[in-house]
């Protein structure tokens, strides 16, 4: 159909023509007006698609009841589980405000969020900064070492980001992710060459504006030390540069994949905000010395959003590395998991190219008719998060988008397309 | 094709491209047969009704 494959070029334009830059990090309820002031007020938003408390994983369940205490709306986590337990907090999704968040993603209003501004739309996205490793709230975690962590990121690191971005004027995003193909990352479970370039245009700004040197000497050390420290900003570039494809007509690419650790959730360009979900899969991976699957946790997190703009299991070709570490095979498999995912794509991306395959653009644009047709579900990079509160990363491995929700998807996009069983409506 | 041709082609050594199910192809190199898998399946993976849609959408 001559209309379908006109929307859908036009979805690949706007994702090509995108222009993110990383310019400023401000508290979530100072930058997303769904919690600002009294909306903000007991509202915790999280990855993935909607969910109720009571449907939710056991890691999503811990992270919201350190969430409620970190912003003292309970005394501690047995009267914040109680609180949503009984409907007092409200939960949304991230993408409901213009927001991504790894794993449990939970953004609430005090967290500092890193703000990507695509210049060529003039819209914006937003994503917490990273943790670390180890026990963090995007795991599951909630004791006191996370929540302090939290505390620091809230008042050292994040004014401190704010402060050197404003003063640099910020970082331009695609190039910098371009440099990081060619240096080995995916941008899902490989960010070092990122974070590296990353930090290296960010410390002269962070020395400019620091009056203190022992906290400058801190937050080098948290950034350098932090491999994933990139993963945030690329959720945050990956939203931004997604959002202006929403809503075209007749264009079946899909402009977001997530996940909340019960349902894997995607929505459709024709088809606006609706979610089209189906419970989500397992990892297939490597698990850390001392656990194994029977810890794992059912596929959690909006870091999906770096696969719905071609890195991340799309871009696999260029991270031998992740391969190994998520166990999926030699070189020569992620080779061939990139070359899978050029089936199920609009086109390549130009200036995002992988030297491993003589330069070929990373794989862009999910057009689920190809999806249905080929039956190849989007592959994706993950971590595995421990199935129980507190414990926080177990593995890290890959796993499939569901069938089912393009499946769906594709019912209602036909639907809408005025396409019936049998015959046209 | 003529029954000569057809004799010809099986009588000398052979080399086998094989679409869709790996038995037939796992077979043959159990014999000691060059052969090639082509990892292929039905459209919507067989499924009538979504091929039928996806026909109708421009796949």
């Amino acid at each position: 159909m001559e209309r379908i494959e006109a929307a859908n070029s036009e979805a690949f334009r706007r994702m090509l023509a995108g222009a993110p830059l990383l310019v400023d990090v401000v508290p979530a309820g100072e930058a997303i007006p769904g919690l600002a002031g009294d909306a903000g007020e007991r509202k915790v938003l999280h990855a993935g698609p909607p969910v109720a408390w009571e449907r939710m994983c056991g890691p999503m369940r811990g992270a919201i009841a350190g969430a409620v205490v970190f912003e003292g709306w309970a005394a501690d986590l047995a009267a914040a589980e109680a609180m949503a337990a009984a409907g007092e907090i409200t939960l949304e999704p991230n993408h409901h405000h213009d927001a991504v968040g790894p794993m449990t993603g939970l953004t609430t209003r005090s967290m500092p969020v890193m703000l990507v501004e695509n210049r060529a739309f003039g819209n914006r996205a937003y994503c917490t900064i990273n943790e670390g490793l180890g026990k963090v709230m995007r795991f599951g975690g909630n004791d006191e070492e996370v929540l302090g962590r939290l505390r620091w990121l809230r008042d050292v690191l994040g004014p401190a980001l704010a402060r050197a971005l404003r003063d640099s004027g910020g970082i331009a995003l695609r190039s910098l992710v371009a440099r990081g193909l060619t240096m080995g990352d995916e941008m899902h479970q490989r960010n070092v060459a990122c974070s590296g370039l990353l930090l290296r245009e960010l410390a002269p700004a962070l020395a400019r504006t620091s009056g203190d040197g022992a906290a400058l000497a801190e937050i080098l050390g948290f950034i350098g030390g932090n491999d994933q420290f990139f993963l945030n900003v690329a959720m945050a570039m990956g939203k931004a540069l997604m959002d202006p494809v929403r809503g075209i007509e007749h264009a079946s690419i899909v402009t977001a994949m997530c996940r909340n650790g019960t349902d894997f959730g995607i929505r459709v360009s024709a088809t606006g905000d609706r979610w089209f979900t189906a419970p989500v899969e397992m990892p297939e991976g490597l698990y850390f010395p001392g656990f194994t699957e029977a810890d794992a946790n059912p596929d959690m997190g909006d870091s999906t959003i770096v696969e719905t703009i071609g890195l991340g299991g799309f871009a696999m070709a260029a991270s031998p590395a992740v391969a190994g570490f998520v166990g999926a095979g030699a070189a020569s498999d992620a080779a061939l998991t990139t070359r899978a995912m050029a089936e199920i794509v609009q086109g390549e991306n130009p200036e995002w190219t992988i030297p491993a395959l003589d330069y070929v653009g990373v794989p862009s644009g999910i057009d689920i008719r190809l999806v249905v047709e080929t039956g190849l579900a989007p592959t994706i990079n993950t971590g595995i998060a421990h199935r129980e509160a507190g414990i926080g990363q177990v593995g890290a491995g890959v796993v499939r988008a569901p069938m089912a929700c393009f499946e769906q998807a594709l019912r209602a996009f036909a639907e809408l397309e005025g396409v019936t069983e049998g015959g046209r409506a | 094709m003529s029954d000569d041709a057809i004799a010809g082609l099986l009588g000398g050594e052979i080399s086998v491209i094989n679409v869709g199910l790996e038995r037939f192809a796992e077979d043959l190199e159990q014999q000691g047969v060059a052969t090639l898998q082509v990892d292929w399946q039905p459209p919507a993976g067989g499924d009538a009704v979504l091929a039928d849609l996806l026909s109708k959408l421009g796949v």
